[in-house]
């Protein structure tokens, strides 16, 4: 299958292992892994925030970029940036685009996944062949849970990971407190929020807190780095594109980097 | 345009329906959110009391939520019957003044709050009484009735345990189903030895003695009072039917034993159909206490002869509705039923409380409901501007609302209309830089990397960047960030790394699948 | 001023939706309708329902209707009760306190001085254990099942109804209707449940079997 890798922008410049991982963990299942270069931001940021016309170009530029027909599937490591392209785009477009945007939207739209999703519903895989010796996590960020619905399926290929030991996170599914500029305007909400993640995620004992999304992990980090609790975050994908012969080693936790 | 009594169709085009005037009624704080979270955020007994009783209520409605198979189908119904009532308002609300009427009611119609406060006025001095009691009612707390009455020398009773309480204490609901919330048992005790006349002095503060004492205090009054005012959670167009949802007995007291009963109504709250109850009877105690039913449930049609109140009064409240019925998007909002389950899921809410929204609608719904029906740009720094910002955007209230009301997706489309008003802000011109950047993937390289040697500076040999400058300080007051990487992904990919190790991971790949393959004709070898 | 109030907004309802146009609609009620269960599934159901709620339940046959109240109000105590005018006085005859009619020139406070009230009821929700009284004869004013501390309710099992929709599908709406489901109670207190608030502070619930 050839498959469009859309690197998120966040992934690209501050999370480039995530990406990393993604393609080669799609090389290793025997896929083509196309990055179409003139791919920046899906404009998430921008319409969460509240701006709508100022993304259009953005919003553009990725139907452009991945509208490509040869591209069987377009996969990013992000549970947000999937479901703003699948859920806001056609907001966008149809309040500033015109019809030809709109159409563009919509067909690139269909053929969108995040990580998980394209695994397990598109290539049929839950097991990728992964090892990954350590006590692990599962934050499920609320963009995927809620919005694109992945529902257990990141925990599945998680299950199916060699030598893996997963605990369960109590109260898994309540937010993390990041929300993008969320984290800003209302920080003290935010780090309130926040701080009863990283009590949950530290109950469970866990080397590695993992999550689908590279925003959410960074918030997190963030957190677990200013407490020093020794926990690290990894994405999904650096976990199921660690196996024996190349194992991901365990990093350091983010405050004793 | 907008034509003189502010609303209405003038020389035939459609006007934009006007909102309440600023600064009546319960429909704005004092303040912006984040200012008013920070002090209730350091009120750890707020914070305990509201997690507890969150988690309790999310855990029953989970509970008896689950056990309905059609519950979604319940939710559609619901969904679809609300919005099908706001395509026909117009007849709907015609309907239910004519079969009021022809049950011996009354129907006033109010454009907004102050206009609503001064009928109920009106209608108490009728009556003669100086005294009122209450039904605990979103609406009335909305317009601010009680305060309006009060300036006239007329006295509201709240008779619901929780209203009571606010009430005694000064102070105002912070739930919309359990508005003494925070406050604690011992807190209730003083405020009642305090505020009950002729309490025991002696009163603990165990929770039945306390619901006791109120009982003795305000049975008095449901014998007494002559007028009672109440909320409507449904009026039914075609029968003219009333219902109010509750539990302690209250509302069946202030609605059965007065002799004057005045119904204060939103428009949005009328439904078509007697039939459409068999819907949300179910969806309502679900969603709200998590009881497969709650106590009382008072249903009446104008005036029955020899039962109940023999003069029934029925205020239909515009107050800001039709200005969020002309908005395509946020109408939604409407079709809320005020069973407040977002509240109880929403982790905002369960950290802030409900006084830091300001209004009467506190929490998901609230951030949504409040400045539609308030406005939120009427006055420079607007606090109800900075409501939809209040979120997360996680999503929990969507998948907990009865009436599948998209809070996200109206928080957005609601953050949108605010920046649209706006005009230019820093904020602006930052997301527009950034938009142009992002645009030309050639800037956007270059961008990567200029910002990348200053970050890992500042990062310092840790690599963790603890310490950021304004507006991004409320980062790094709790969280680290980790230092940009020596390399982005697209350089690396670009790199001869990246190539060969694309490279190795596909031939591996390979020669695990022929590997595995292989197995597997040995395994069917064997087999054989 | 009213009036103009009416027209006013009407005529922001119309100008609103005429500038937002209507919403994309079709109501599909493709929930559970119309169900029926077994006799014997609707009181298992119910009764569990009303223990659930903290309701004393007893079930008798028709002919021991008079009695199963006289044993129910025995019991808690009951010497005064109150009756509406359309009860079967026959239920009544095996009670040996004083029973008061009631009309509705009684003025409510004075129902406060009753100990106690029996009912018969209109209709009852299985699922839910709601019973729906509906101001019959039998039923009476909405004050006499209030203003009294325990209320004896009489349900006929052929008037249990599986669910919500076939039991609002019972109901006459012009008729004063009180859903009861349970004794009154409020958790307004740090949500510690507390019964009997206003309401009867006691509801005994009596199913005939055979009626």
């Amino acid at each position: 299958m050839r498959i469009g890798l859309f690197a998120t922008c966040l992934g690209d410049t501050l999370f480039p292992d995530a990406v990393k991982a993604t393609a080669v963990l799609l090389a290793r299942l025997g896929h083509e892994v196309v990055f179409p270069p003139e791919q920046t931001c899906c404009g998430q940021m921008h319409v969460n925030t509240g701006y709508q016309r100022e993304p259009v170009p953005l919003v553009r530029n990725f139907a452009e970029q991945f509208g490509d027909p040869s591209l069987d599937a377009v996969v990013m490591p992000s549970g947000s940036c999937a479901g703003s392209v699948r859920h806001q785009h056609e907001i966008v477009a149809a309040r500033y685009g015109d019809a030809a945007l709109r159409a563009r939207v919509a067909a690139v739209k269909a053929k969108t996944y995040e990580l998980s999703e394209l695994l397990v519903d598109v290539l049929g895989v839950t097991d990728v062949g992964a090892y990954f010796p350590h006590r692990v996590t599962y934050h499920p960020t609320c963009h995927s849970l809620r919005m694109l619905r992945v529902g257990d399926k990141p925990l599945r290929l998680l299950r199916a990971v060699e030598a893996i030991d997963l605990a369960e996170l109590p109260e898994a599914d309540t937010c993390c407190g990041f929300g993008g500029t969320f984290a800003l305007k209302n920080a003290g909400t935010s780090a309130a929020m926040l701080r009863d993640k990283t009590d949950a995620v530290r109950s469970t004992g866990a080397d590695v807190c993992t999550a689908g999304d590279s925003s959410c992990l960074m918030h997190i980090g963030g957190g677990l780095s200013r407490i020093e609790a020794g926990t690290r975050t990894l994405h999904l994908a650096q976990i199921l594109a660690s196996t024996r012969t190349a194992p991901h080693p365990l990093p350091q936790p983010e405050a004793t980097r | 345009m907008s034509s003189p009594t502010g609303g209405g169709t003038f020389l035939g085009l459609p006007a934009v329906p006007s909102r309440p005037p600023y600064g009546t009624g319960n429909l704005r704080g004092d303040r912006a959110f984040p200012e008013a979270a920070r002090e209730e955020l350091g009120n750890d007994q707020l914070r305990r009391n509201l997690a507890k009783a969150t988690r309790t209520i999310r855990g029953k409605r989970l509970a008896v939520t689950a056990e309905l198979p059609d519950w979604e189908q319940l939710r559609e119904a619901g969904a679809a019957i609300k919005t099908d009532t706001m395509n026909r308002l117009p007849e709907l609300l015609e309907q239910l003044e004519r079969k009021v009427t022809e049950h011996g009611g009354t129907v006033h119609w109010a454009r907004d709050g102050v206009e609503a406060n001064e009928i109920v006025t009106r209608l108490v001095q009728e009556s003669g009484s100086d005294e009122v009691i209450k039904v605990k009612s979103m609406a009335t707390q909305e317009i601010g009735l009680n305060e309006h009455l009060e300036s006239r020398g007329i006295t509201a009773h709240e008779t619901d345990l929780a209203e009571l309480i606010v009430q005694l204490a000064g102070d105002r609901p912070s739930h919309i189903l359990v508005p003494a919330i925070h406050r604690n048992r011992e807190e209730i005790r003083d405020i009642f030895r305090a505020g009950i006349p002729g309490v025991d002095p002696g009163l603990d503060a165990v929770p039945a003695h306390l619901a006791a004492a109120a009982r003795a205090h305000l049975r008095k009054k449901f014998m007494t009072v002559p007028v009672a005012v109440s909320g409507a959670n449904f009026g039914i167009a075609e029968t003219g039917t009333l219902s109010v949802v509750e539990s302690e007995g209250n509302g069946r007291m202030c609605l059965t034993l007065p002799r004057t009963l005045i119904t204060v109504m939103g428009i949005e709250k009328v439904l078509p159909r007697y039939r459409d109850l068999e819907v949300f009877l179910q969806l309502l105690p679900r969603s709200s206490t998590g009881e497969r039913m709650n106590p009382y449930t008072s249903m009446w049609t104008g005036v029955t002869p020899g039962d109940g109140p023999q003069e029934f009064h029925l205020v239909l409240l515009d107050n800001g509705r039709t200005a969020a019925l002309a908005d395509r998007i946020g109408r939604e909002a409407l079709n809320c039923i005020r069973c407040s389950a977002c509240l109880n899921v929403c982790p905002v809410y369960e950290r802030t409380g409900g006084h830091s929204y300001g209004s009467t609608y506190p929490g998901p719904i609230g951030a949504v409901l409040t400045p539609q029906l308030a406005g939120m740009d009427a006055a420079k720094n607007d606090p109800n501007s900075s409501l939809p910002y209040a979120s997360s955007l996680c999503g929990a209230c969507f998948d907990a609302c009865p009436v599948k009301i998209d809070i996200p997706s109206l928080l957005v489309e609601l953050r949108h209309q605010h920046t649209e008003r706006s005009g230019t802000t820093a904020e602006k011109l930052v997301m527009r830089a950034a938009a142009a950047v992002m645009r030309r993937p050639a800037l956007f390289t270059a961008a990567q990397r200029v910002t990348a040697a200053p970050g890992r500076l500042v990062a310092g040999r840790d690599e963790v960047v603890s310490r950021l400058p304004p507006p991004f300080d409320g980062w790094t007051d709790s969280r680290d960030l980790p230092a940009p990487p020596r390399q982005t992904f697209r350089s690396w990919l670009a790199s001869e790394e990246g190539a060969a190790t694309l490279r190795e991971a596909a031939e591996e790949g390979r020669r695990d699948r022929e590997g595995r393959a292989a197995g597997r004709e040995d395994d069917d070898e064997e087999a054989r | 001023m009213t009036s103009t109030a009416r027209e006013t907004v009407l005529g922001r309802i119309r100008d609103a939706l005429a500038l937002a146009g209507p919403g994309e609609v079709t109501v599909e009620r493709a929930y559970r309708t119309g169900r029926t269960l077994p006799g014997r599934e609707r009181l298992e159901l119910l009764t569990g329902r009303l223990v659930d709620y903290r309701a004393g339940v007893r079930t008798c046959t028709a002919d021991r209707t008079a009695e199963a109240i006289a044993e129910a109000l025995r019991e808690r105590g009951a010497r005064r009760v109150g009756v509406p005018a359309g009860l079967d006085p026959a239920w009544l005859a095996a009670f040996d306190g004083e029973v008061r009619q009631d009309s509705a020139d009684v003025p409510a406070p004075s129902l406060d001085a009753l100990d106690g009230v029996v009912t018969a009821s209109a209709v009852t929700c299985a699922e839910t254990g709601t019973i729906f009284l509906d101001g019959s004869p039998d039923q009476g004013r909405r004050a006499l099942s209030l203003v009294p501390d325990l209320h004896v309710c009489v349900v006929d099992l052929s008037s249990v109804v599986a669910g919500v929709p076939e039991a609002v599908a019972r109901l006459v709406p012009e008729r004063p209707t009180t859903l009861i489901s349970g004794p009154s109670a409020t958790s307004d207190i740090e949500l510690e449940r507390v019964e009997g608030v206003h309401g009867p502070r006691t509801l005994e619930v009596i199913v005939r079997t055979d009626a």
